[in-house]
């Protein structure tokens, strides 16, 4: 185990075959249970898909649990079973073992790919999230006005999701999904498809709105930086089949921003972990 | 934030259209040409090839007036619409071609609909379905008349018969084919039941359908050619009637007026069709820019 030199950093590896026994326990971070109850929490978790040869494990007993306004990051290799994880979570698919638990907490999930309708316009796309959870109509324009302008697209609410370019479309994804206005917020690696300085808005916005809300969010990334910038949380996936191999409490103290020293400590820390576990893959 | 000043103008670049050094007239007047051109080109290689035929003589026939030139058989058509017992005679085949259509659209909407959310239903009726699309619609006449007569009924029996399945048929694929990344998006939104219908399957759907009904249009309009060929009502002229007589008369030129106008019918209408799935697939940007 590594301690940064300000000591602040504090870290959790799970290694089965490391020396010195793990601190905490996958899924019993200090965190939540400390500070608020879990709103999603898993237990021993597994997931085979079924293939045309026989089954594929993409997830091998991954417990986590996540408290009540946490921000939890999961970083991991492609094809580790981080998207499977969050279908999960949403209830789009069920485990093959293990128990998801969510205390009936409204769950939004944004995808990994926009999955937009491709015959409403952005505005559209958003008013339909708010319809379909009963706001009225009057409501529902001023929202989706409002949402667009939280991500960036103020003036492109009529444009149709083949007009919009890749990253415009991850945004209007990201509004659909704040448009639920659920409890628990899944994110797929949203910001995958923008350029520095419109993630770093959306990062700030992002933050805003989970602190307004006491939004609960696992969020997907492979970017190490985004995953420490915003997590309260990191928790590393092994390769596939995924399991929980390292947690990494993010210490706060006030505002982040993602070229922050502090910030760059932890991630090249995260970074040597993750290299670790590839290398073992031999990837 | 100065940042996201800078940002709405990059973003905003991309609102303006990019005009071309062309004004808008000359670009109509090369959207049209571009329309027209292939439609001229058609109709003249038509009469050329027929005038080619004429000019053979293959069966030394030319004397007795038997086979004619486009040049006879344009005038007659010219007169013989504007002798009115052909334009009565397209009211009455629309007429029933409306009335057949319409009523496939009813069964073929209720069938698909029906089978599309009951699977048992489904799988007894599935292959059912296709196998009446390939039934040539000729083939149900003789039964069409035992349980109408030579009435309207029948011809309208068999137009229902040949061109509903096509209905239902598309309305079943569409469903099938909602893109499952869609339906898992409605699912998160919470859309159930009727609205995930509404909202989601049946404008999915819709490209699909279209086609579906493009081609139940073809159906339908030939089942009702043949039917008015079989079926001839007394005192009504249809195009199968006029049809019928000039054979009868061994009318050549009255006989290709006639198939001009069903043929031109029934072109119109598929462009019609046409035109709707474009705009639809344009919308949804299924058509490749580069070819738009
Ligand atoms: N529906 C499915 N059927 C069969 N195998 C699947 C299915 N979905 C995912 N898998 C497999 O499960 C594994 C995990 O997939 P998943 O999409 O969860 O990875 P991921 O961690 O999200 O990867 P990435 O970072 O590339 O998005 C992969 O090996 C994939 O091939
Ligand atoms: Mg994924």
């Amino acid at each position: 185990m590594s301690v940064s030199d300000t000591g602040a950093v504090r870290l959790t590896d799970h290694r089965t075959q490391g020396a010195t026994p793990p601190a905490t326990q996958p899924g019993a971070s200090a965190l939540s249970d400390e500070k608020s109850p879990p709103a999603v929490r898993l237990t021993d978790v597994s997931k085979a898909y079924r293939t045309g040869r026989g089954e594929l494990l993409a997830l091998d007993c991954v417990s986590l649990s996540v408290g009540t306004g946490e921000f939890v990051c999961i970083i991991g290799a492609s094809g580790c079973g981080k998207s499977t994880l969050l279908n999960l979570v949403a209830g789009l698919d069920r485990p093959t073992s293990g128990t998801v638990e969510t205390g009936g907490r409204r769950v939004g999930l944004m995808f990994q790919e926009p999955a937009l309708f491709p015959w409403l316009t952005a505005a559209r796309n958003i008013e339909l999230a708010l319809r379909a959870r009963g706001v009225p109509r009057q409501a529902r324009r001023d929202l989706t006005r409002e949402l667009l302008l939280t991500v960036r697209l103020g003036g492109f609410g009529d444009k149709r999701p083949h007009e919009l370019s890749g990253g415009m479309r991850q945004r209007v994804a990201m509004a659909r999904a704040l448009a639920l206005d659920a409890d628990v917020l899944l994110m797929d690696e949203p910001f995958g498809a923008l350029d520095a300085m419109t993630r770093d808005l959306l990062h700030d916005e992002l933050e805003r709105i989970c602190a307004e809300r006491t939004l609960t969010v696992l969020f997907v990334t492979h970017n190490v930086r985004e995953a420490v910038r915003l997590g309260d949380r990191v928790v590393v996936l092994s390769s596939r089949p995924g399991k929980v191999i390292a947690e990494y409490p993010v210490p706060r103290h006030g505002p982040r921003r993602i070229d922050s020293a502090e910030v760059a400590q932890l991630a090249a820390t995260l970074t040597d972990r993750l290299r670790e576990e590839m290398g073992r893959h031999g990837h | 934030m100065a940042t996201d000043q800078a940002l709405h103008g990059l973003d905003n670049l991309e609102l303006s259209d990019v005009t071309r050094g062309e004004s808008r007239a000359a670009r109509l007047a090369r959207k049209a040409w571009a329309a027209t051109w292939p439609k001229l080109l058609a109709i003249v290689l038509v009469l050329a090839v027929w005038q080619l035929f004429y000019l053979s003589n293959f069966r030394g026939d030319t004397a007795d007036h038997l086979l004619q030139s486009p040049a006879e058989v344009l005038p007659n058509l010219w007169q013989q619409l504007e002798h009115g017992l052909l334009l009565q005679a397209i009211g009455t085949s629309m007429e029933r071609a409306v009335d057949g259509y319409g009523l496939s659209l009813v069964f073929g909407i209720v069938i698909g609909a029906l089978v599309s959310r009951i699977p048992p239903l489904r799988a007894a009726t599935g292959s059912i379905i296709t196998g009446l699309q390939t039934m040539p619609s000729i083939a149900w006449f003789p039964l069409a008349i035992i349980l109408f007569g030579g009435s309207t009924e029948a011809i309208l029996f068999v137009i229902v018969l040949g061109s509903a399945p096509s209905i239902a048929n598309a309305m079943i694929a569409g469903v099938d084919y909602t893109p499952p990344m869609l339906l898992r998006a409605g699912k998160v939104m919470g859309l159930r039941g009727l609205a995930l219908y509404r909202y989601l399957i049946l404008p999915s759907s819709l490209p699909t359908f279209v086609a579906g009904m493009k081609q139940a249009w073809a159906f339908a309009w030939r089942s009702l050619m043949a039917g008015e060929l079989i079926v001839q009502i007394p005192g009504v002229a249809s195009l199968g009637v006029l049809l019928n007589s000039d054979q009868d008369q061994l009318d050549f030129a009255s006989t290709i007026s006639v198939m001009i106008v069903i043929l031109i019918i029934g072109i119109v209408v598929d462009g019609l069709f046409t035109k709707a799935d474009l705009a639809i697939r344009n919308r949804r940007g299924l058509l490749d820019p580069a070819l738009t």
